[in-house]
């Protein structure tokens, strides 16, 4: 049996230290060990985003870190957009656009879109389409899935924008 | 660059009013699946529990002299090692099973391979162990000892009399009696014929035959194959899988297992996508097997992307030729095809499915078809939405296309003057009830997409053209059941026992609810089980929102009469005179509400369940017509969808997103068939293109957004009137493409995919 070691990362809030062996990948270990099995694996090879998460704010397909390289890392995974109340916004748009089907690429679609929001607020459809090409999605022809985030892009942007009362 | 997104379309009701029916409304299972709780199958964890990985042969085509498990078994942490010797022979015996037949001694060397291995990728031997790495390294010390032979990779050589032979017992086959009496790979032969087409191709004024290639496709679904199993010491199997068929494995598991069904219970988990793929086993005998050889442990196992393409069912390629003649005033006088499909290793191709979709769309005097299911060493092919349709529709449509050109007339003009319409008899044998195909024509004719000049090309060596095509699928009748239980609060809990693959926990809800008079929210669906609700069919052959829409509807009913009977006593009328009108009961004087009725069920009589089984009988076949603006790059080959509008008879659409969405996904995978997806083989036999990155399915960067029309012609069969509608949007997108291509460069594609260097191959450069 290989020697394990222990790393320390703050996932979705929490500080959590776990034992790994050099060989399993963020997304065997969020899954396997730490039961986050909101990350999907699809490929296992870096070809269809469903394992994607923020690291330390950047956009990653955990099937391609070791899980040895987050020490001290920040990570969001899909259990960690949520609010502690309601749903996130690019999740609300997802499911009054109908933006899945099987559902199984949406944590990635949504972990995706977060990073694309979180740096440009104002998207067009291309730059969506450009962004998301890394995240496979076989079952909805990505249509309702870019209408999605382009909703949800204007969702977040009228909640930054102040409202005339709040203005005044 | 100004973009728009453009307007989502509106549905056309016939105006009928419906309460629930037809509002676009929240999933059920929606909040789980945008935060990460639902549970698919991977996510399954038990105490105890063992990881399972497959051994599978590097070679196409081999004999099995030996396999030495001995070093495997004692490496620490390995629990159990199971090879083909494990599995008792299966009965030779064929049985429906999905949507399609299962002959259960194939499936089960299938799954694992016995004496031979078939396909590049093939089964040998299994491990279950405390970690997924051991079980890997377990698999490096398993010594499999191989007699290489040559394989047969097409289907053109596959059926010549020197081919290499699959299965040496296999005897060609004619309308289900042997008919050859020498080993071959041509497991069947069928035939539809009516009319004479002699006679026919005399009368026609012009006629046009082609040939056309196909390649191996895969269904593609981002969830690779899992299953975890439990095989108990008291004997009771239990599996947790990604199905879109709980009770086809049920069986399945008790054939290849033999053990008897009430003693295995399959729960079908989240799924992340079938499209035909996940109707048959795979692991999860082998997971129930590892179980019982780890001495009763819980095991799980997943499938690495690279074995879901080599070892899961991809469709057939194929070799189709067409000749199909036409009088002057555009009458189609005869129709011919001959079909030959590769089954890969197992009989059991979709070739007949294709026969019957070929000319499905047209009122035919004189036909004749001619089908060939053939065995290569490739994997054995499982469905995939509208199997065999599509390549079909390519090589027909093409070929209608070219005749509409070479009279002069316009495609869809053409088309409706031989569109088939109710009454009218299809090649395939049975008679057309309420189909809307020249509804769908009408759309596409009248759609601003189509009244519209072609967009300008983006670069003087691009060219632009516009391409029609539509497609058939029969879909399908069966079996479905579902229970439920009536809350004191108003709601219904409700459990069915579909598969939800993208939407069927709202469509079946919205059918109850409406069917009750109360709201959508008031229904609480959930998926059963094998062992907690009533027997199912498939999610598949688009028979879901329809078939066990009709059991959604008949157990309304029976809530409704019950709820009935409630009042009666309340009031203590005869229930027979108690009238419902939507959600109120009212008798003389009386009335109350469903909700107030379920407050009362304690003083009426206690609680309320009920449940229900139907086999349906009158599922109506689904029609479209879709046309596509298409750019080519003549430098580089390059073809890219501009624009895409996809018109087709929903009946009627439940949930108008699940129904767009439906179109989407078919459109979109109609178009990676078409133009990027294929099985690359060398040689020997070894699929080269083992990944998503090599076997390239559409991207977000690759389609634009799809247009739909929703046409609603009501299947009379069904209480609200829903066709099904899930696979025929996959039909024409491969030929609507082809007609494009040429009518921008010139060129009639006759393979696919129609990539970047077929295209240039076309076009002369290369
Ligand atoms: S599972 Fe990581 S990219 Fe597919
Ligand atoms: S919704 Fe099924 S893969 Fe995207």
């Amino acid at each position: 049996m290989t020697q394990k070691t222990l790393v320390t990362a703050t996932i979705n809030g929490d500080v959590v230290t776990f034992a790994c062996e050099p060989r399993q990948s963020l997304l065997e270990v969020l899954r396997e060990t730490l039961n986050l099995t909101g990350t999907k694996e699809g490929c296992n090879n870096g070809n269809c985003g469903a394992c994607a998460v923020l690291l330390d704010g950047v956009l990653v397909n955990s099937c391609l870190v070791l899980a040895v390289e987050v020490e001290g890392a920040t990570i969001t995974t899909i259990e960690g957009i949520a609010p502690k109340e309601g749903l996130h916004p690019i999740q609300q748009a997802f499911l009054e656009n109908a933006a899945l089907q099987c559902g199984v690429c949406t944590p990635g679609f949504i972990v995706a879109t977060k990073a694309l929001l979180d740096r440009n607020p104002n998207p067009t459809e291309h730059e969506v389409r450009a962004w998301l090409a890394g995240n496979l999605c076989r079952c909805t022809g990505y249509d309702k899935i870019v209408r999605a985030v382009l909703d949800a892009a204007e969702r977040l942007r009228e909640q930054l924008t102040p409202t005339a009362e709040e203005a005044r | 660059m100004t973009e728009q997104v453009r307007e989502t379309p509106t549905v056309k009701t016939n105006g009928t009013a419906f309460r629930v029916i037809g509002k676009r409304v929240v999933r059920p299972d929606g909040v789980d699946k945008v935060t990460g709780r639902a549970q698919y199958g991977a996510d399954v964890k038990l105490p105890g529990l063992l990881y399972g990985k497959v051994l599978r042969s590097p070679h196409a085509h081999a004999r099995i002299l030996s396999i030495d498990t001995s070093e495997a078994e004692k490496l620490p942490g390995v629990k159990a090692v199971i090879t083909g010797k494990d599995f008792k022979p299966v009965a030779d015996r064929v049985e429906r099973s999905g949507e399609g037949m299962v002959n259960y001694s194939y499936l089960s060397k299938n799954i694992m391979a016995q004496d031979k291995v078939l396909y590049h990728g093939h089964a040998v031997a299994a491990v279950a162990a405390t970690d997924i790495h051991i079980a890997e390294e377990a698999l490096a010390l398993i010594k499999v000892e191989y007699e290489v032979l040559p394989p047969v990779l097409n289907v053109l050589d596959a059926m010549r009399d020197d081919a290499p032979i699959l299965h040496p017992e296999l005897r060609t086959r004619e309308a289900g009696a042997v008919v050859g009496d020498k080993p071959t790979n041509i497991a069947s032969h069928e035939q539809f014929a009516f009319g004479d087409v002699e006679r026919g191709f005399a009368e026609a004024d012009v006629i046009v035959e082609r040939e056309f290639h196909t390649s191996t496709v895969h269904q593609g679904y981002i969830e690779p194959q899992n299953a975890t199993a439990l095989w108990n010491a008291d004997g009771f199997i239990t599996v947790w899988t990604s199905t879109q068929a709980a009770w086809d494995e049920q069986r399945e598991l008790s054939e290849i297992l033999h053990v008897p069904i009430s003693q295995i219970r399959v729960i079908p988990m989240e799924i992340g996508g079938g499209f035909g793929g996940k109707l048959n086993v795979y692991l999860e005998p082998l997971a129930a097997m590892l179980s019982l050889k780890a001495g009763h442990r819980p095991v799980k196992m997943w499938m690495q992307r690279d074995e879901v393409l080599k070892a899961t069912g991809p469709t057939s390629a194929s070799v189709i030729r067409v000749k199909v003649g036409a009088r002057k005033d555009g009458k189609i006088t005869a129709a011919q095809a001959w079909l030959a499909y590769e089954a890969g290793a197992f009989p059991g191709s979709p070739v007949t499915a294709g026969m019957g979709v070929i000319f499905a769309p047209y009122r035919l005097e004189n036909v004749l078809i001619d089908g060939y299911d053939v065995v290569v060493n490739k994997p054995a092919t499982k469905a995939y939405r509208a199997p065999g349709g599509t390549n079909a529709a390519f090589a027909g449509e093409s070929v209608m296309d070219e005749l509409a050109e070479k009279l002069g007339m316009d495609p869809i003009e053409f088309r409706r003057i031989n569109a088939a319409k109710e009454g009218d008899r299809r090649a395939d044998g049975p008679v057309y009830g309420r189909i809307g195909y020249i509804e769908t024509l009408d759309a596409i004719a009248n759609h601003p997409h189509y009244r519209s000049p072609l967009p300008k090309p983006s670069a003087p060596w691009c060219k632009v053209g516009r391409g029609v095509a539509s497609g058939f699928w029969f879909n399908w009748d069966g079996k479905s059941s579902a229970s439920a239980v009536v809350n004191p609060d108003g709601t219904v809990a409700y459990l069915e026992g579909s598969t939800d693959i993208g939407g069927t926990r709202a469509s079946l809800a919205m059918q109850l609810a409406e069917t009750l008079g109360i709201d959508y929210e008031d229904v609480r669906p959930m998926v059963g089980d094998t062992q907690t609700v009533g027997y199912n069919d498939a999610t598949g052959g688009s028979r879901t929102t329809y078939g066990s829409g009709i059991a959604a509807y008949h157990l309304g009913k029976e809530i409704i009469r019950e709820m009935k009977r409630r009042a009666a006593q309340l009031w203590d009328v005869p229930e027979d005179d108690i009238e419902v009108e939507g959600n109120v009961y009212r008798y003389a004087g009386h009335s109350i509400t469903f909700k107030e009725l379920c407050a009362k069920l304690e003083e009426t009589g206690g609680p309320i369940s009920v449940s229900v089984s139907v086999n349906t009988h009158g599922a109506v076949p689904g029609l479209a017509t879709h046309v596509v603006d298409v750019e080519v790059d003549t430098e580089t080959g390059k073809v890219q969808i501009l624009r895409y509008t996809a018109a087709q008879d929903v009946g009627r659409a439940i949930h108008p997103d699940y129904v767009e969405g439906q179109i989407h996904g078919g459109v979109a995978q109609g178009i990676g068939w078409a133009l990027s997806e294929e099985y690359v083989y060398d040689e020997q036999g070894h699929l080269l293109n083992a990944s998503l990155l090599d076997y390239r399915i559409p991207t977000a960067l690759d389609l634009p957004l799809i247009e739909t029309v929703l046409i609603e012609v009501p299947n009379p069969n069904h209480p609200f009137g829903v066709k099904g509608v899930g696979e025929v949007p996959i039909v024409p997108p491969a030929a609507a493409i082809a007609n494009a291509i040429y009518h921008a460069v010139g060129v009639r594609m006759n393979v696919l995919p129609m990539k970047p260097s077929a295209v240039l191959k076309a076009l002369g450069k290369i």
